[in-house]
């Protein structure tokens, strides 16, 4: 696929915000093939949000390297970066809506700014609304969803665009245990789709649960390091 | 030829800027929320922008065509003084209008009758005066055209007539001419102030709207948006914003302009408004306040961009 066939690959990665705060990474190697599906786990204040902006380049390492779909993230201009992460879907714990437009529009929001005409792609809007339980929901404003719904909505923002990779930070942060199982499925079917899966998630339990749906390797991150790069689940 | 195609593929991509920004998509135009006061602040400072607009340029105009007409009637017109005994007074005149009729360039000659001079003197001196009891000099007028030699007719009057005195009116003609040509000057001026201050308060405006919606960038940017679409978005938002008001100001303007006195009424402040096709040049404030506000924007929003992650 990307050069020497992984996704995103680190080397050596680290990151530094200054003032040594927590969340700083050091020497991190990491290479997730397309296909893959890894859980990211460790303590809060571990480093996996940062980790995970380093994989969808909202932060450029300040050692080693960090290639996105076989991209140095470092030599990629604002622009080219822009089009690395409309292959790469993201959903945040927050999942960072525009909250004065409904949900549909934010679903196609990826559409619009690459570039494609959201009512042209209305099929694919309406199959993607249904997988994710939304449908009823398409009218609403973000504001008007429950937590549940926000993390689904926010799922059908990332892969409307077909992207190679899905990340996720904390997806079942804010929902309960049977909303987290939905999510859950989603993502490994996903996976089945050939959609390479990075999540970050400290519920373990989780992980456990995941074990039937998915072959996935789970990543352990303490104290800024990777500590067990890739036990199979 | 070569040399001009950057220039000239510069300008096509302004202009294909210029128009994908004029048509846009109200899809694009939604992710941006609307934002109460930096909309007020962008549509009433290019309307009051707009509206001082249109009277520097009427002032810019007005005092152009007053130089002009002022350099013109001055340049043909003329006063030979002639001040002589009441004996003599008669003959120096028909002396001095025998030189005119010889002297090419000359297009017309008279003398003033008293009562004219009377007219003349009336708003100094009041109705009620005995002008004709007053040793008053003759007055003939003179009306030349560019074969006139001035110089010459000055001297062979000096040698003639002794007592005929040319006046060619340099003396406050060129003060007047130099008075106007200044005001229509500063009048551009204040022009060119106004656009930068349009630009400035249109880029303040563009700032705020930025500012205030620093979460709605990260968004976009997350899902992938480049900085271009972004700052298209706002740049249309604003640039649409700054036209409405510079449209409404430049109409306010001009019906502001309509009342003014006219030119027909006598006197130094009448004839500002605009004449004939003069009445088309406020027509293109509001398309150089929406250049403007273009431009500045655009700036404002790429480089506040730049600094975003």
């Amino acid at each position: 696929m990307e050069g020497n066939g992984f996704v995103i690959d680190l080397r050596g990665a680290g990151f530094s915000y200054g003032g040594g705060g927590g969340g700083s990474l050091s020497g991190i190697d990491l290479s997730l093939p397309a296909g893959s599906f890894h859980f990211l786990t460790g303590p809060s204040g571990a480093g996996k949000t940062t980790l995970l902006k380093l994989c969808y380049g909202e932060l450029k390492p300040t050692q080693g390297q960090v290639a996105l779909l076989g991209k140095d993230s470092r030599m990629l201009s604002r622009d080219g970066l822009a089009l690395v992460r409309q292959r790469i879907g993201v959903v945040h714990q927050d999942c960072r809506f525009l909250d004065h437009l409904p949900v549909a529009e934010n679903v196609t929001l990826p559409l619009l700014v690459a570039g494609r005409d959201p009512a042209a792609e209305a099929d694919n809007l309406r199959q993607l609304m249904s997988w994710v339980g939304l449908t009823h929901r398409a009218d609403a404003y973000p504001a008007e969803l429950s937590g549940g719904e926000r993390q689904r909505a926010a799922l059908a923002r990332a892969v409307i665009t077909d992207p190679d990779v899905v990340i996720a930070d904390e997806p079942t942060g804010n929902v309960d245990w049977e909303m987290s199982q939905r999510l859950m499925t989603l993502l490994a079917e996903l996976n089945r789709l050939g959609k390479t899966i990075l999540v970050a998630t400290h519920d373990m339990a989780l992980i456990r649960a995941a074990k039937p749906l998915v072959q996935a390797r789970v990543l352990r991150l303490a104290d800024g390091q990777l500590q067990a790069a890739g036990a199979e689940l | 030829m070569n040399r001009l195609r950057p220039l000239l593929d510069l300008l096509r991509r302004k202009l294909a800027e210029l128009m994908e920004l004029a048509l846009g998509d109200r899809a694009s135009d939604r992710v941006v929320p609307p934002t109460g006061h930096t909309v007020w602040l962008t549509v009433l400072s290019a309307g009051a922008m707009a509206f001082l607009a249109v009277f520097a340029l009427a002032l810019t105009l007005a005092t152009g065509r007053l130089a002009e007409r002022w350099a013109e009637d001055l340049a043909q017109s003329m006063t030979i003084r002639l001040a002589a005994p009441a004996a003599e007074a008669d003959a120096q005149q028909a002396a001095v209008l025998a030189v005119l009729a010889e002297t090419p360039g000359v297009a017309s000659a008279r003398a003033l009758a008293p009562e004219e001079q009377a007219a003349l003197l009336e708003p100094w001196l009041g109705p009620d005066l005995p002008v004709g009891r007053l040793p008053l000099p003759r007055l003939i007028d003179l009306v030349g055209d560019d074969d006139l030699d001035v110089d010459g007719l000055r001297l062979r009057l000096e040698g003639e007539v002794p007592g005929a005195v040319l006046d060619d009116h340099t003396r406050w003609r060129a003060p007047l001419v130099e008075a106007a040509g200044r005001l229509r000057m500063l009048g551009w001026l204040a022009l060119l102030l106004i656009a930068c201050v349009t630009a400035a308060m249109v880029s303040l405006a563009a700032k705020a709207a930025l500012a205030a919606n620093a979460e709605v960038i990260r968004v976009l940017r997350l899902v992938g948006a480049r900085d271009f679409y972004v700052a298209r978005a706002f740049t249309r938002r604003i640039t649409l914003r700054a036209l409405a008001g510079a449209a409404a100001g430049t109409g306010i303007g001009m019906v502001a302009v309509t009342l003014l006195p006219s030119a027909e009424k006598v006197g130094f402040l009448t004839g500002l408004s605009f004449s004939g096709a003069g009445w088309l040049a406020p027509l293109m404030i509001p398309l150089f306040a929406g250049l403007a506000a273009f431009f500045a924007t655009r700036r404002a929003a790429l480089r506040a961009l730049a600094r975003f992650e």
